[in-house]
């Protein structure tokens, strides 16, 4: 009962600081969890609503598999590049992080921008999400997952900020591990974005 | 003008409905009243800097049940509208409610029982009781505890704002569409509906995943999860389903909301929507919840069973066991709510099945309870009088519910009185009894005083016979075939005294709310009397009683090591027969700023709230940005936390072992 109480200070600092990652972590990951349900709810909804195309176009009338190609690898490439982020973070090389953290926006940014592009095409052919349930659903679930990209390019540039002004510390590292953990499921999220609404849709 | 004001007009306010404006009227005078109160005495600095920006989960707990019970005024005062339409609006009568006003009332009844009701309620005790069960000094994430709080704020203002400023929705406190779509409910009524779930279903979810955490990552050295008090155990499956079934609400509301706004075709009737999409993901978050109201009861009724007999919970392994199977259960059986969609016979009788299965683990917690009383040395103190009420009223309520399991039967008493007295039997007879019995054996804990006994037990006779007499009436109509949700009805069907009753039985719990705020008051005029200065009033067995009543802001000056499921009762047992413990010393304790970022992001999702229902659209965008920008600002923000000095503890302390001498 008594051993735990004779820490001094300094150990007491230093645990705290361990204590909190490990919590911000594993809170961070409930909350991934439960991110996970809303997009399975989407999924759900999509798959209910995909064929009602109220006489417009289907899936596979609209889908272009190329330029969705090149935007998967754009968001495939992001993952791997924030990887070699989290690799030069553990190196304590804050130059390198803050390169490979460019890298990751832009690939990011320019996924973004082919998914506005995709969607203003759309939109302009009159295949609006007010088409038909099939488009109401589409625009839904895969400006879902756009919307949380760009709330990550967001946190990003943030990040960098942060990362500039402290540099890397227990704080900091902290924040990109929850970074990383958001980026690579998107990318998840993105694979079966890719195979249930494109791959299965032009089928 | 369009672009300053929306859709926002003088002609917003109904001045021509008396109710709705004698409401609103007194709301606003009552807020009038508050603030110059707060002015007079000068406490603005101290609401401020003690309340409204504490990241204290005692404080924030508290918060949560005032608006509780304030919200439970609220919404019983609509039901006592309701009960009296019916009872008036037979034949040539059609009452004092218009059907559009009457609409209103009973969707906001709900939504307002439910949501900000007994919700916040829930919340409030968790706040309170988890940390102090597992002996943490905070929750895991107390920033995010107040942001929740702030969150949860911006849907009781906002469906209090609807009295006076343009309606609420008429459509059922679900908002089934296509009724609730554009077309057939134009108005901003359930624009009003869907922003104040959105917002504070938020904050709910984000409660949930904070106290989730807490109990996981923040029991105090030796406390295994099977160690863990009833309470804290059943608070943890609650956080679990709001976790897994809150996103669903978030993403139901949000596709009705494209469905509205942006001419979406998710639910409406053209285009190629489908409305039992809607129906199903609404219940899909909707069953759960059910379960995460009563679950902190059933934990609650746990301690305070095993509190006043006297003895350990009988069976406490099978308890866990049980809640744990009803959480698992609760996302199969959501179907049960609509067995007339014509999902067809085998997908009924799964749902069916799984239905009545459930009652298997809840009639297990019942026999625990009885035989925890069993040769027990049981004292009567009100929170006893609440839980042996609600095991005899939540029992009749079950059974009714395995009546509406069987799809058949539940194909005649669909919609009808039956159905609604069946869920108050359990909700009132379940949820309310609970929350009451914990408000009233926790008390203590949160003031340092105990509340009048007399007057708690008047005000559970009240409730109790209340209840029977306001909904066995309910049940008989049912089977004469009345619907709920009725304005009016036929002289032929005879049923107009039996809703004369009801309207009766609610007046006798409303008798039993006016003696429960009376039992307050006088409490708090009493408390010198009434004072705890142990910090054990009951001769409690769980952490909670460790520590003094009301606790200090960092709950424990030294965090406890446990090794038995009831340390604190342990703890009394090994004092009889032992000196005096050596003193120990002191250290620092490292605790968290207040901060009013939580507060200040809670104000602009009501702006931008108010801004989206009224078309608002700078409004709306200015609030947004804000938003964002408070979310900025607190991750720029490094200095969050502080430790206070081992001298500041020793001198709280000493305090409090004085008050115990004195």
């Amino acid at each position: 009962m008594s051993t735990e109480v004779l820490h001094n200070n300094h150990d007491h600092h230093h645990d705290h600081d361990a204590e909190a990652t490990s919590k911000v972590l594993f809170g961070f990951w409930i909350y991934i969890m439960s991110d996970c349900i809303l997009f399975a709810s989407i999924f759900a909804t999509y798959i209910v609503l995909h064929g009602n195309t109220f006489g417009g176009p289907s899936g596979k009338e609209l889908f272009e598999m190329p330029y969705v190609l090149i935007e998967t690898f754009l968001l495939l490439i992001s993952s791997f590049t924030y990887g070699l982020a989290m690799q030069a973070m553990y190196k304590a090389n804050k130059s390198q992080v803050m390169l490979w953290l460019s890298i990751t926006f832009l690939l990011g940014f320019g996924f973004i921008c082919m998914e506005i592009n995709e969607f203003h095409h759309l939109i302009l052919e009159g295949n609006g999400p007010s088409r038909s349930a099939f488009l109401s659903a589409f625009f839904t679930l895969v400006g879902t997952h756009g919307l949380h990209v760009t709330c990550g390019l967001v946190w990003m540039i943030m990040l960098m900020l942060q990362l500039n002004k402290h540099g890397i510390t227990a704080v900091t590292s902290r924040k990109l591990g929850c970074l990383s953990l958001f980026w690579h499921f998107l990318d998840i999220v993105w694979i079966f974005v890719f195979t249930i609404v494109y791959l299965m849709g032009v089928m | 003008m369009d672009h300053l004001f929306g859709k926002l007009s003088l002609a917003a306010i109904p001045f021509d409905e008396l109710p709705a404006m004698l409401a609103g009227g007194a709301m606003v005078g009552g807020f009038i009243a508050l603030v110059l109160l707060i002015t007079y005495l000068g406490k603005w600095k101290w609401l401020w800097t003690e309340w409204l920006t504490s990241v204290d989960h005692k404080k924030i707990g508290i918060m949560y049940i005032i608006v509780a019970l304030v919200m439970l005024l609220r919404g019983f005062a609509d039901a006592l509208l309701m009960r009296t339409q019916q009872a008036m609006a037979v034949g040539e009568n059609h009452g004092f409610l218009p059907p559009h006003h009457y609409d209103q009332i009973f969707t906001a009844h709900g939504v307002i029982m439910i949501f900000f009701m007994a919700m916040p309620f829930m919340v409030g005790l968790m706040n309170i009781v988890v940390p102090l069960q597992i002996g943490a000094r905070d929750v895991a994430f107390p920033f995010l505890n107040s942001l929740s709080f702030w969150l949860f704020m911006v849907g009781v203002v906002l469906v209090m704002l609807c009295l006076i400023v343009g309606e609420f929705g008429q459509t059922g406190w679900l908002a089934y569409p296509p009724l609730s779509e554009k077309e057939f409910s134009p108005g901003v009524g359930v624009d009003y509906y869907i922003w104040s779930l959105q917002i504070s279903g938020i904050g709910t979810l984000i409660s949930g995943i904070n106290f989730f955490v807490t109990i996981l990552k923040m029991r105090c050295p030796g406390m295994t999860l099977m160690k863990m008090p009833v309470f804290t155990w059943t608070a943890l499956c609650a956080n679990i389903l709001i976790i897994i079934a809150f996103p669903v609400l978030t993403v139901s509301l949000s596709m009705l909301t494209l469905d509205r706004y942006l001419d979406f075709h998710f639910f409406t009737n053209s285009g190629g929507g489908n409305a039992m999409m809607y129906v199903n993901l609404i219940w899909i978050w909707g069953h759960p919840e059910v379960y995460i109201l009563v679950l902190p009861a059933f934990g609650i009724f746990s301690e305070v069973v095993s509190t006043f007999s006297r003895k350990r919970l009988f069976g406490y392994n099978m308890m866990v066991y049980a809640t744990a199977c009803i959480t698992l259960l609760s996302f199969i059986v959501w179907l049960h709510h609509f067995f007339t969609m014509g999902a067809g016979a085998n997908v009924n009788a799964f749902f069916g099945i799984a239905t009545m299965i459930i009652s298997i683990p809840t009639g297990v917690k019942i026999f625990n309870w009885l035989f925890t009383m069993y040769k027990g040395k049981i004292s009567f103190n009100a929170p006893m009088y609440w839980t042996i009420g609600f095991m005899i009223t939540f029992s009749i309520g079950g059974m009714t519910g395995v009546l509406l399991a069987v799809p058949g039967a539940d194909f005649l008493l669909h919609n009808s009185l039956f159905l609604i007295a069946h869920f108050h039997n359990v909700i009132i007879g379940g949820v309310v009894f609970g929350y009451v019995a914990g408000f009233n054996y926790w008390f203590p804990k949160a003031f340092g005083f105990k509340l009048n006994e007399k007057l708690g037990k008047c005000a559970f006779w009240c409730w109790l016979v209340g209840f029977y007499v306001a909904f066995m009436p309910l049940y008989v109509l049912g089977f004469m075939g009345a619907t709920r949700r009725l304005s009016h009805y036929d002289a032929a069907t005879g049923w107009h005294p039996l809703f004369v009753i009801a309207l009766v039985g609610a007046l006798i719990i409303f008798a039993g709310i006016g003696f429960q705020l009376l039992q307050v008051f006088v409490s708090v005029l009493q408390r010198k009397q009434n004072m705890d200065v142990t910090g054990d009033p009951w001769d409690g067995r769980t952490l909670e009683w460790d520590t003094a009543s009301p606790p200090p802001f960092y709950n424990f000056a030294f965090v406890p090591h446990v090794n038995s499921l009831e340390p604190h009762w342990d703890n009394k047992q090994a004092a009889k027969n032992q000196a005096e413990q050596p003193k120990r010393k002191y250290e620092d304790i490292h605790m968290p700023k207040n901060t009013g970022v939580g507060f200040v992001i809670g104000m602009l999702a009501f702006t931008f709230s108010f801004g989206m229902i009224w078309d608002i659209w700078w409004l709306a965008i200015v609030s947004a940005v804000g938003m964002f920008a408070g979310v900025a600002y607190r991750s720029f923000d490094y200095d969050i936390d502080y430790y206070v000095k081992a001298e500041e503890v020793e001198r709280i302390e000493n305090e409090i072992s004085n008050r115990k001498i004195a």
